[in-house]
């Protein structure tokens, strides 16, 4: 049972990779506290959070084989 | 209509036709930002037969521009990017009329700008000025198409345009606030691929076109994400906040946009400065780069990223700390959070690693 979280953009800077396969967890909360806690400095970093591809407003529940987005704004030009 | 010929390559396309070459020719298109993004976006608006087209941006050429913004030449170095773009422009298409603004969007001209257009396309390169278009565009309710890039990636949506689903989404749907100066890097921060400007202004203009003449779904309610480097697009589904955003002239006119306006009394050093500062035992050179920066300096005692600094406050030493960042400017907003949060005396130093080696 395992997940798959991508991060875009300068958040590869804080976790070195661009995709993640973890082992399955409860729902969103519980990723993005667990995702803190092994990169502490996503806590102070912009992001929003996409679950297959449908941005999430709300904590939502994680089922095997979701694949989670991690998306931080870009203001280049 | 001036000349069939000229359009004839996409009238003759299926579901595009004179109809939609004539609402292309009646539109009215402001493009902010004549930099990486807006360049390319105004060079197919123009050979489109987009009717009229105000660009706007305060900035004059520079060599750096040159690797993207290949709109421009060398000998223009020092010249007004929108005097520039629009003398080219009319060379290209005389169908069209261009208006130039040579100034930044701020609030005292962005409602009585964007009013008289029918749609707008974001080429900033910054945040305070992304949100000034947006939250101006959601109080005159103009469609707008909005752009940004950073490194090899790019992002691409369409807002206050109604989605299939009924709801109209802006850029604070996706992120509410704008992040602090210095928290995200800008291109000159950060980089950026020449072409990857090029590719997502395209895809700006491509959306506008798509909006004026009603063909194909434009990208309201989704966030397309390209990578250059992997060769991929990501697209995301956005979901519009259950209220609609605080936001009216009023409040408007009171939001405070630019921080960088604020009053930041972080004294800012010289190089010369700095070099007789850096060998005193009670300074300590922080670099608050991120680790992938270039180039690697000899000359400070610790490097603590910007995007770590809040979870490693407390690794800074009881010293004057002298903060150094690529350009100048994070190492500000670095210094103004170690001064208010360690109480430590604090310098920046001016134009940064790029003044040093200068």
């Amino acid at each position: 049972m395992t997940i798959t979280v991508y991060f875009f953009g300068s958040l590869v800077d804080i976790t070195s990779v661009s995709k993640k396969e973890l082992p399955i967890l409860m729902d969103t909360n519980s990723l993005n506290l667990h995702l803190q806690k092994e990169y502490p400095a996503l806590v102070n970093t912009k992001y929003f959070i996409a679950v297959n591809q449908q941005m999430i407003k709300a904590n939502r529940n994680l089922i095997h084989g979701d694949i989670v987005a991690f998306m931080p704004p870009f203001s280049g030009g | 209509m001036a000349d069939k010929d000229r359009y004839q390559r996409q009238m003759i396309l299926p579901s595009f036709g004179l109809a939609k070459q004539e609402k292309l020719l009646a539109a009215n298109v402001l493009i902010v930002g004549m930099g990486g993004l807006g360049c390319p976006a105004l060079q197919y608006l123009v050979g489109a037969g987009v009717g009229n087209i105000g660009i706007m941006d305060a900035d004059k050429i520079s060599l750096s521009n040159l690797h993207r913004q290949v709109l421009f030449t060398e000998s223009e170095i020092g010249l007004l990017k929108v005097n520039q773009a629009a003398a080219k422009m009319r060379l290209l298409n005389s169908d069209v009329s261009i208006e130039t603004y040579p100034i930044h969007i701020d609030q005292s001209n962005a409602l009585s700008i964007i009013a008289k257009y029918d749609l707008v396309i974001d080429a900033t390169d910054n945040f305070s000025a992304k949100y000034l278009i947006n939250d101006a565009c959601f109080i005159l309710n103009k469609p707008y198409v909005f752009g940004a890039v950073s490194r090899y990636e790019g992002q691409v949506s369409v807002f206050n345009l109604t989605t299939t689903k009924g709801k109209k989404i802006n850029y604070r749907d996706l992120f509410p606030e704008a992040p602090k100066p210095g928290e995200v890097p800008n291109c000159a921060e950060a980089g950026v691929i020449g072409v990857l400007p090029g590719i997502i202004g395209a895809i700006q203009a491509a959306e506008a076109i798509k909006i004026i003449t009603g063909i194909g779904n434009p990208l309201n309610g989704r966030l397309y994400h390209f990578n250059l480097l992997q060769g991929q697009g990501y697209e995301i589904e956005i979901s519009a906040s259950e209220k609609l955003i605080d936001m009216n002239e009023q409040i408007f006119q009171e939001y405070k946009y630019n921080e960088i306006d604020d009053e930041i009394d972080v004294p800012e050093i010289s190089v010369l400065e700095f070099n007789k500062m850096r060998l005193l035992p009670e300074v300590f050179v922080l670099d608050v780069r991120e680790w992938h920066e270039y180039p690697q300096i000899d000359f400070s005692n610790a490097q603590i990223p910007m995007s770590e600094l809040q979870a490693r406050m407390f690794e800074i030493p009881e010293k004057e700390i002298c903060i150094v960042c690529h350009q100048g400017i994070r190492s500000i907003y670095a210094a103004e959070q170690i001064s208010k949060q360690r109480n430590l005396k604090v310098y920046s130093l001016k134009g940064g690693i790029t003044a040093y080696f200068k």
